[in-house]
C-alpha cells in the first residue's frame, strides 16, 4: 500500500490539519464572520452612481457621487424594488433569490447637466445574480472621456503607476521564483501566500477582534507569522514529498489543491467582499508637476526598491545568499560542494513567504483586499518570473517591474480591460521566443 | 438531517448533464495528461472554444449540425495553434503557457470589445432551441421520487451518455492501437521513441488535438445545459477536471467517467451536508449558511491533495500508467 511507502504520512496529515485548524481558529477569534458584523447574507443588486471629475488630475480617477437618483429593479416586468442613491451615490435593492433581473435608472431623476454616456444603457436587461451574491452594476455618466490631461502627463503617470504595480509584483514573485529555483516546484498556491500576508495584517490592524495595532507595526508580526507558515508548509508537506521523490507534476497538483484549501478558508473566514485597511485607505495624490501620486504608493515604491536592492546584496555578498543562488542554479553541484541543500530550501521558503506577504500587504494598501487578490496576481507573477528567467531572484525583480510597467502603460493605447491580457501575452510570447527568460540560466538540470 | 434526501440529490448530480460534460472533458485530459504525459493546465480553452464555437453560429441562426461542427472546429484550431507553439517547451513551461493561454481566452471573450459576438460578461443565452426541438421525450419529470429529471435534462443525459460510450470505445481503440503505444512510449522516454524514428512533436500534437475534441464536446454539452457564461470557463474548471480525473484514475480508459460521477456525487453531497448541518447549528456561529459553498470547495481541494499524496493512480487507476507516482 502507498501508506507503507510514505513514512511521513502522519506528519503530512497533521500539518494539513494544523493549517486548517489554525486558520479556522483565527477565523473564529478574528474577523467578525459575515453574520456577526451585520453583513447582508442574502442576494442584492447594488451600485454607486458617480461621475468622473475630468478636471481632477492624477493617476487615479476622481469621482463625484450623484445622489437622489432613482433605480428600479424588476424581473419579467414585475417590480422587485426601488432605491434612491444616497449622499455617497450608493444604492442597493434586496432581491428574493438568484436569477436574472432588469435594472432601470430613472434618467428624469438625474441632476441637470449629468447624462448617461450611452443613453440606451439606462436599462440593463440581463443582470445575473448568483446565490448569495451581492451584484454590483454600473452606470456610466459624463460628457464622455474628454482628454483634459496632456499626453505627457498621462503617460508619465502611467509609468509611475506601472512602477508601483511592478514593485508589488516583484516583491511577490521573488519568492515564487526562488522556490522554483531550489526545489523545481511550480507553486500554484503562491497567490494564496500573497492573500495570507494581506489578511493577517488586516486581522492585526483593522479587524475589530484583533489587537488593532497600527498598520506599520502590524507588518512585523505578519511577516513572522507568514514566514513560520512557509516553514511549516516546507516541513510538513514539501520536504516529506521530496524525500519520497514525488514527481514535479504531482507536486504542482498538490500546490493546486493546497491553493484551493487556503483560498476557500479565506472565503469562509474573511468573507467574499472587498475590504480596505482602516489606515491609508484614502489619500489625496500629491502633485509633482508632470506626475502626481498618493504618498502611500510613493512609499511602497521606494520601500520595495530598497528592500529588493537589499535582498539582491544579500544574495550577492553573504554566504547564505551565495548558497541560495548555488542551489538554484544546480542543486547536485551545490550539494557536493558542501552546501546544506535542505537548510537552504528551508531558508528560501521562510524568506520567500515573508517577502510575498509583504508584497500582499503593499497590494492591500495600494488597492483593496479580498479572498482572491492573490489568485488574480498569480498569472502576472508567473509572467514576471518567466520574463525575467525562472528560478532566479534578479530575473523575478526585473520581470516584475517590466510586467507592471507593460500592464499599466499598455492602457495608454489599449482598453483597460485588456491590461492583464497584455501581461499574459508577454508571458506566452516569451515562452515561445526565449523560454529561459531575460536573465535565465542557459540550461537547467531537469 | 435528511440523509436520504442529500444522498439522492447527490446521486442525481452524479449522472446529470454537468457530470457528463466533466466525464467527456476528462476523457480528453486523460489522453493528453495520462497517456501522452502533457501538462495541460489549460484544458478549459478547449471546453470554452467548443462552447463558444457552437453558441455563436447557433445564435446567428445556423443549423444544429453546423453549430456543433463549428464548436469542434474552434477547439481544433485553438489547440493546433497552442500545440504548435507550446508543445516544444519543457513540461513545466508548457503548464504555465497553457494556463496563461486559458486566461487570455477567457478575458478576451468576456471583454466589451468582443461583446457583439460573444455577449461579453453576459454570455449567450437561449441558442439551443434546435437541440431541444429534437427532444423525443415529452414534457414532464421522469424517475423515482426525488431521483428524477425533467425532459430537458434527460435529453441532455441521453445524448451525453451516448457520447461517453462512443468516446470510451474510441479512446480504448486509440490507446490500444500502435499509435497509442507510441504516445505512451514518448511519455516514458522521448529519446527512445525518437531513436525509433517516431516524430515526437507530431504525435504529441495529435494527442493534444484529439484530447481537445473531447473537451469541445464537453463544452458544447455544457453550453446546451447551462447557456454560455465566460466566468464559468476560468482556470479553476481545468483543475476540477483534474480532480475528477485523479479520483477516477489516470491512464485508465474508464477513469475519467468514474471520476466525474464520483466527483459530482461528492460535490453535491458535501453541499447538501454542509447546508443542512449549518442550518441545524452544528457549528454554532462559526459557519454561516453562505459558508457552505466555500466549504465544499475546500473539502474537494483537500481531496485533491490527499489523492496525489496517498493514491496517485486514483481509486481505479493503473499503477504502471500513473506518471504521478514516485519516479
Amino acid at each position: 500500500m502507498s501508506l507503507a511507502k510514505f513514512p511521513h504520512f502522519k506528519r503530512f496529515i497533521w500539518s494539513i490539519y494544523l493549517i486548517i485548524l489554525g486558520a479556522v481558529f483565527i477565523g473564529a477569534m478574528g474577523f467578525p464572520v459575515s453574520g456577526a458584523s451585520g453583513q447582508e447574507t442574502s442576494e442584492s443588486i447594488k451600485g454607486r452612481l458617480e461621475i468622473e471629475d475630468t478636471e481632477a488630475q492624477g493617476p487615479r480617477k476622481v469621482f463625484t457621487p450623484i445622489s437622489g437618483v432613482r433605480v428600479t429593479v424588476s424581473q419579467d416586468g414585475r417590480e422587485i424594488g426601488t432605491a434612491t442613491s444616497d449622499g455617497s451615490g450608493e444604492w442597493s435593492v434586496g432581491i428574493p433569490s438568484r436569477g436574472t433581473y432588469q435594472v432601470r435608472l430613472h434618467t428624469d431623476t438625474l441632476p441637470t447637466g449629468i447624462t448617461l454616456t450611452d443613453a440606451e444603457k439606462s436599462e440593463l436587461p440581463n443582470v445575473l445574480v448568483d446565490e448569495g451574491q451581492s451584484k454590483t452594476v454600473r452606470f456610466n455618466f459624463g460628457p464622455g472621456t474628454r482628454d483634459t490631461v496632456s499626453r505627457l502627463e498621462r503617460i508619465s503617470n502611467l509609468v509611475l503607476s506601472g512602477l508601483r504595480f511592478g514593485a508589488i509584483i516583484a516583491m511577490c514573485s521573488v519568492g515564487l521564483s526562488l522556490i522554483y529555483g531550489v526545489t523545481g516546484l511550480v507553486n500554484f498556491a503562491h497567490g494564496e501566500l500573497v492573500t495570507l500576508g494581506a489578511l493577517v495584517a488586516y486581522y492585526l490592524h483593522t479587524s475589530a477582534a484583533g489587537p488593532q495595532m497600527s498598520l506599520l507595526l502590524a507588518i512585523v508580526p505578519t511577516l513572522i507569522i507568514c514566514g513560520l507558515f512557509g516553514a511549516s508548509m516546507e516541513m510538513g508537506i514539501w520536504r516529506p514529498l521530496r524525500k519520497r521523490h514525488t514527481s514535479l507534476i504531482a507536486l504542482s497538483l498538490v500546490s493546486i489543491g493546497l491553493g484551493f484549501v487556503l483560498r476557500y478558508i479565506f472565503a469562509i473566514v474573511f468573507g467574499v467582499e472587498f475590504r480596505s485597511y482602516s489606515d491609508y485607505s484614502v489619500q489625496d495624490p500629491v502633485d509633482f508637476g508632470w506626475v502626481s501620486i498618493a504618498p502611500k504608493n510613493m512609499l511602497i515604491l521606494i520601500v520595495s526598491v530598497m528592500l529588493l536592492a537589499a535582498f539582491g546584496l544579500f544574495l550577492m555578498l553573504t554566504r547564505t545568499g551565495v548558497g541560495i543562488r548555488a542551489v538554484a542554479s544546480n542543486r547536485e553541484l551545490a550539494s557536493v560542494s558542501g552546501i546544506n541543500v535542505e537548510k537552504v530550501i528551508m531558508g528560501v521558503w521562510i524568506l520567500g513567504t515573508a517577502s510575498t506577504a509583504l508584497g500582499g500587504i503593499f497590494l492591500g494598501i495600494s488597492e483593496r483586499l479580498d479572498w482572491r487578490m492573490g489568485l488574480r496576481l498569480l498569472l502576472l507573477m508567473f509572467a514576471a518570473i518567466v520574463l525575467g528567467g525562472l528560478g532566479t531572484a534578479f530575473g523575478a525583480m526585473l520581470g516584475g517591474f517590466l510586467i507592471g510597467l507593460i500592464v499599466e502603460v499598455s492602457t495608454y493605447w489599449i482598453d483597460n480591460e485588456f491590461k492583464v491580457v497584455v501581461g499574459l501575452a508577454v508571458l506566452v510570447l516569451m515562452l515561445f521566443v526565449r523560454p529561459k527568460g531575460l536573465l535565465g540560466y542557459r540550461e537547467r538540470a531537469a | 438531517m435528511d440523509w436520504i434526501g442529500i444522498t439522492v440529490a447527490a446521486l442525481r448530480a452524479s449522472v446529470g448533464p454537468v457530470a457528463v460534460a466533466y466525464a467527456l472533458a476528462g476523457l480528453g485530459l486523460n489522453l493528453q495528461f495520462g497517456y501522452a504525459g502533457l501538462w495541460n493546465y489549460g484544458h478549459v480553452v478547449a471546453v470554452a472554444a467548443g462552447a463558444y464555437g457552437a453558441a455563436i453560429p447557433l445564435e446567428a441562426g445556423a443549423t444544429l449540425m453546423v453549430g456543433v461542427l463549428c464548436g469542434v472546429a474552434a477547439a481544433l484550431v485553438v489547440s493546433l495553434f497552442l500545440g504548435v507553439a507550446a508543445l516544444r517547451l519543457r513540461l513545466d513551461y508548457l503548464a504555465i503557457a497553457t494556463i496563461a493561454f486559458g486566461e487570455i481566452f477567457r478575458q478576451v471573450v468576456r471583454s466589451n470589445w468582443a461583446e457583439p459576438v460573444t455577449g461579453g460578461v453576459f454570455g449567450i443565452q437561449q441558442f439551443a432551441r434546435d437541440f431541444f426541438d429534437l427532444n423525443p421525450i415529452s414534457e414532464g419529470r421522469y424517475g423515482w421520487g426525488d431521483f428524477s429529471f425533467d425532459h430537458r435534462s434527460l435529453w441532455l443525459m441521453i445524448v451525453g451518455w451516448t457520447l461517453i460510450v462512443i468516446g470510451v470505445l474510441a479512446m480504448y481503440m486509440l490507446v490500444h492501437s500502435p499509435w497509442g503505444r507510441t504516445v505512451r512510449a514518448i511519455r516514458e522516454d522521448e529519446q527512445v521513441a525518437r531513436s525509433l524514428g517516431k516524430n515526437v512533436f507530431f504525435v504529441r500534437l495529435q494527442s493534444f488535438m484529439i484530447g481537445s475534441v473531447f473537451g469541445a464536446f464537453a463544452g458544447v454539452l455544457l453550453a446546451f445545459a447551462n447557456n454560455v457564461n465566460p466566468d464559468f470557463y476560468s482556470l479553476i474548471l481545468t483543475f476540477w477536471v483534474y480532480t475528477a480525473l485523479l479520483i477516477g484514475g489516470i491512464g485508465r480508459v474508464l477513469g475519467p467517467v468514474v471520476g466525474a460521477v464520483v466527483f459530482w456525487f461528492l460535490f453535491q453531497w458535501f453541499d447538501g451536508f454542509m447546508q443542512s448541518s449549518i442550518a441545524e447549528g452544528w457549528y454554532g456561529n462559526l459557519l454561516q449558511t453562505t459558508d457552505a459553498g466555500p466549504f465544499r470547495f475546500m473539502l474537494l481541494g483537500l481531496i485533491l491533495v490527499l489523492l496525489v499524496v496517498l493514491r496517485p493512480q486514483g481509486f481505479f487507476g493503473d499503477k504502471d500508467e500513473a506518471l504521478l507516482d514516485a519516479s
